[in-house]
């Protein structure tokens, strides 16, 4: 929030990285954005159901896109999209039983040059013709992704959200792997400085006091590489920057969050790689290479309840 | 006229997108020649240049420049524009991803021109990749001093926040993209005021694209009579053309303003696929009226194409073959436009739904004698009555085809079916298609 004048220009990217956490926006994340942004509930759904790219159903590992616009079309993007959903038996905004893989169509992705194009995890692939759609999902499924044509190795679509709320690669050991909000304490946040109103906008701090300002949306953590989802650890901390700086995790179940003029050099280093919370993120953390809640039985996974 | 690189010379550049790579192919030459300038001169020499906006309006970037106050005591913010979305647009993509820090050259050039401490880089969220070369871009520019306070020792502080949208079309038009960058349903909002006065957080605020931005930077470096060596006088400089559809090699080329749209085709794209002629194209994107092969020899420029009858839009040619239905292209665009519309404005949201029942009912065999006047009738009740350019644009190809394509639409609905020669693309999948599979969504306990 700090990395705006103004706290609710937060909320987009917030809405990321609930999906990041959760797999789409759930009920939980509608209301840890509202309480952390002074918003009403309804407020913040009305926002997330106007984009396309907020899900309000749970995704699965991989989101793949197909460009069915009219430069694509005519170069085979519909029957593309027609053969990949036979072949998942799903359909548009549909997960596969196996929960490897969310379908969609897709209004133009902006890549006509490379049509028909398929985007996984918003990684695009170009001239994709239906055979190699299909071993494309199919790789997808293994967990074995092809090259794409621009991009990096499609990163599963949790780690893409991550990326969108523009805070950098995830870093198992660094903070902002919660959104700052466990559901116990949801009162104990403290409130960055807004940045005043219409009146007298103020370039507020990157939400340290004069602290480099890289740590700002602009990565901080360039040269990393996204590490696998391996064991990510679910802690209790904010995420720098869009949750209002630095916070010192020093008890999982103490989420002190240090208002905008927190210390850089707070930022927890001891993230704390333990178990998963389990009155948040319920099974999903301790096992698989995914941390993916949809790869478990139903009847373990998700168990916080949206609802 | 031939190819002429100025925005996309880097472009073949494997390292292009590094700091190394940028400062050793000549970069920062134009940060360095603005701080050694006035900022209002530098503004001067923009409007001097003649530099129309390149998101689509046309809007000489100078002229906008001027109307920001600079004496209001509110910061004046920079927003740039990357929520590329157009149909059949993807310049800003090219640039962001191959040549990330001349865009933030071009912004630290253009802030200081504009007395900006902020600016904020608006991506549109589908484009992962261009943004993570921009946090990379953004993350060396700051460690290494081209951006944050007293850069480079000019004593000229300025900040760079990258956002992403979340998938909305609309979000490309400057007002919503503001509400969205205020963390709102991105919506337009009524003018006036107009941004530069009261537009983000109600300070005066300049929007501009990302192609607009970066010439700009190299209008800075070179000066005005420099870019007025191409292109027509009120429309010059060079443009990048991202040319998609039926042609050989479709891509991003960057041409003079005012090169015809045959030599765009014929020279950078190898012409039409083999075998396919061509029988309509938007110059502009698909929000832009549709052209016919009569119109193959216009000079691509802002005035010559609105004589034409149609827009320059963001150059985004789209190039249809004989063997390609318009009607259903039209169908294609108006479901997105649909889909895209914010419902802000019912003439908008209702009308261009029932358009897209009646183009679909057509192409299903069951087209009646009255569509055709219609259509026509719903588009003019769509056009100019919404609050916003969406609905303007989506009336674009539904008007046009039926000015140049009628006699498609007649047998159409006389035959129940398209010409043999024209290969059935089916239109579009739409939202409300239901697909008739059982649902099948994993994750028990959100059901």
């Amino acid at each position: 929030m700090a990395r705006y004048p103004v706290k609710r220009s937060a909320l987009l990217p917030l809405l990321h990285l609930v999906q990041y956490q959760d797999g789409y926006v759930s009920d939980d994340g509608i209301a840890e954005c509202a309480e952390l942004l002074d918003l009403t509930k309804a407020e913040v759904a009305a926002v997330s159901t106007f984009y396309t790219m907020y899900k309000r159903e749970p995704m699965g590992r991989h989101l793949v896109s197909i460009c069915t616009n009219f430069s694509c079309a005519v170069r085979g993007g519909k029957e593309v999209y027609d053969r990949v959903s036979d072949h998942l038996g799903v359909g548009h905004n549909e997960t596969t039983q196996d929960g490897t893989i969310t379908l969609e169509h897709a209004e133009c992705l902006g890549n006509c040059e490379g049509a028909p194009l398929i985007s996984v995890d918003y990684i695009n692939y170009e001239m994709v013709e239906p055979d190699a759609a299909i071993s494309l999902v199919e790789g997808l499924r293994e967990g074995n992704p092809a090259e794409p044509t621009r991009g990096m190795i499609p990163p599963g679509v949790r780690e893409a959200s991550h990326r969108l709320a523009a805070i950098g690669p995830i870093d198992p050991d660094g903070p902002g792997q919660r959104l700052g909000l466990a559901t116990a304490e949801h009162g104990a946040v403290p409130q960055p400085e807004a940045g005043v109103g219409a009146g007298g906008v103020g370039i507020i701090s990157f939400g340290t006091n004069g602290a480099d300002p890289t740590a700002d949306g602009a990565a901080a953590r360039p040269d990393e590489v996204p590490p696998p989802a391996k064991n990510v650890p679910i802690t209790e901390e904010p995420i720098p920057g869009a949750a209002g700086s630095s916070a010192e995790a020093e008890e999982q179940t103490e989420d002190a969050v240090a208002a905008a003029g927190g210390q850089p050099d707070e930022i927890a280093e001891e993230a704390a790689p333990s178990d998963a919370d389990p009155g948040v993120q319920g099974a999903e953390a301790d096992t698989d290479d995914d941390a993916d809640p949809r790869e478990e039985p139903p009847g373990e996974a998700d168990s916080e309840g949206a609802s | 006229m031939p190819q002429v690189k100025v925005l996309s010379k880097r472009y073949d550049e494997p390292d292009a997108h590094t700091l190394e790579g940028y400062t050793r192919l000549d970069g920062w030459k134009a940060m360095k020649r603005a701080f050694a300038q006035d900022p209002a001169v530098l503004r001067e020499v923009v409007k001097d240049s003649g530099l129309r906006g390149r998101g689509g309006a046309g809007f000489p970037t100078g002229l906008k420049w001027s109307f920001v106050p600079q004496d209001t005591g509110k910061p004046v913010y920079l927003v740039v524009n990357a929520d590329e979305s157009e149909p059949g647009t993807f310049k800003d993509r090219e640039l962001m991803e191959r040549d990330p820090f001349q865009l933030i050259e071009g912004i630290i050039c253009s802030a200081y021109a504009l007395n900006s401490p902020r600016s904020f880089i608006f991506i549109r969220g589908e484009y992962l990749f261009p943004g993570i070369r921009l946090e990379e871009a953004l993350a060396e520019a700051y460690a290494n001093n081209y951006l944050g306070e007293d850069i480079q020792g000019s004593g000229f502080s300025h900040h760079i926040t990258l956002h992403y949208g979340s998938g909305a079309y609309i979000c490309g038009e400057e007002t919503a993209l503001l509400e969205a960058l205020e963390g709102r349903r991105g919506q337009p909002r009524l003018r006036p005021p107009f941004p530069a006065v009261a537009g983000l957080y109600a300070c005066p605020t300049v929007i501009n694209n990302v192609e607009s931005i970066a010439a700009a930077g190299h209008i800075i470096e070179h000066g005005a009579n420099w870019w007025k060596q191409w292109g027509p006088e009120r429309s010059p400089g060079t443009k990048l053309f991202c040319v998609s559809g039926e042609v050989a090699r479709p891509g991003n080329y960057e041409f003079p303003m005012g090169t015809s749209c045959r030599e765009i085709v014929e020279e950078a794209c190898g012409g039409m696929l083999p075998g396919r002629n061509l029988k309509f194209w938007a110059p502009g994107g698909s929000s832009t009226p549709l052209l016919t092969d009569e119109h193959f020899d216009i000079p691509m420029d802002f005035d010559s194409i609105a004589e034409a009858g149609s827009l320059m839009g963001t150059g985004a040619m789209m190039m249809y073959s004989d063997k390609t239905s318009v009607v259903e292209a039209t169908l294609n665009w108006i479901r997105f436009y649909e889909h895209e519309s914010c419902g802000k404005c019912t003439p908008c949201r209702e009308g261009n739904f029932w358009v897209g029942q009646i183009l679909e009912r057509m192409l299903d065999g069951r087209g009646r004698p009255e569509d055709i006047d219609t259509l026509d009738e719903l588009a003019d009740n769509i056009f100019g009555r919404s609050f916003c350019a969406l609905a303007d644009g989506a009336t674009s190809p539904v008007k046009s085809s039926i000015k140049y394509f009628r006699d498609e639409y007649e047998y159409l609905i006389q035959r129940g079916r398209l010409p043999d020669h024209i290969t059935p693309h089916a239109g579009a999948i739409t939202d409300n298609a239901q697909s008739n599979r059982p649902k099948m969504m994993v994750g028990v306990g959100h059901v």
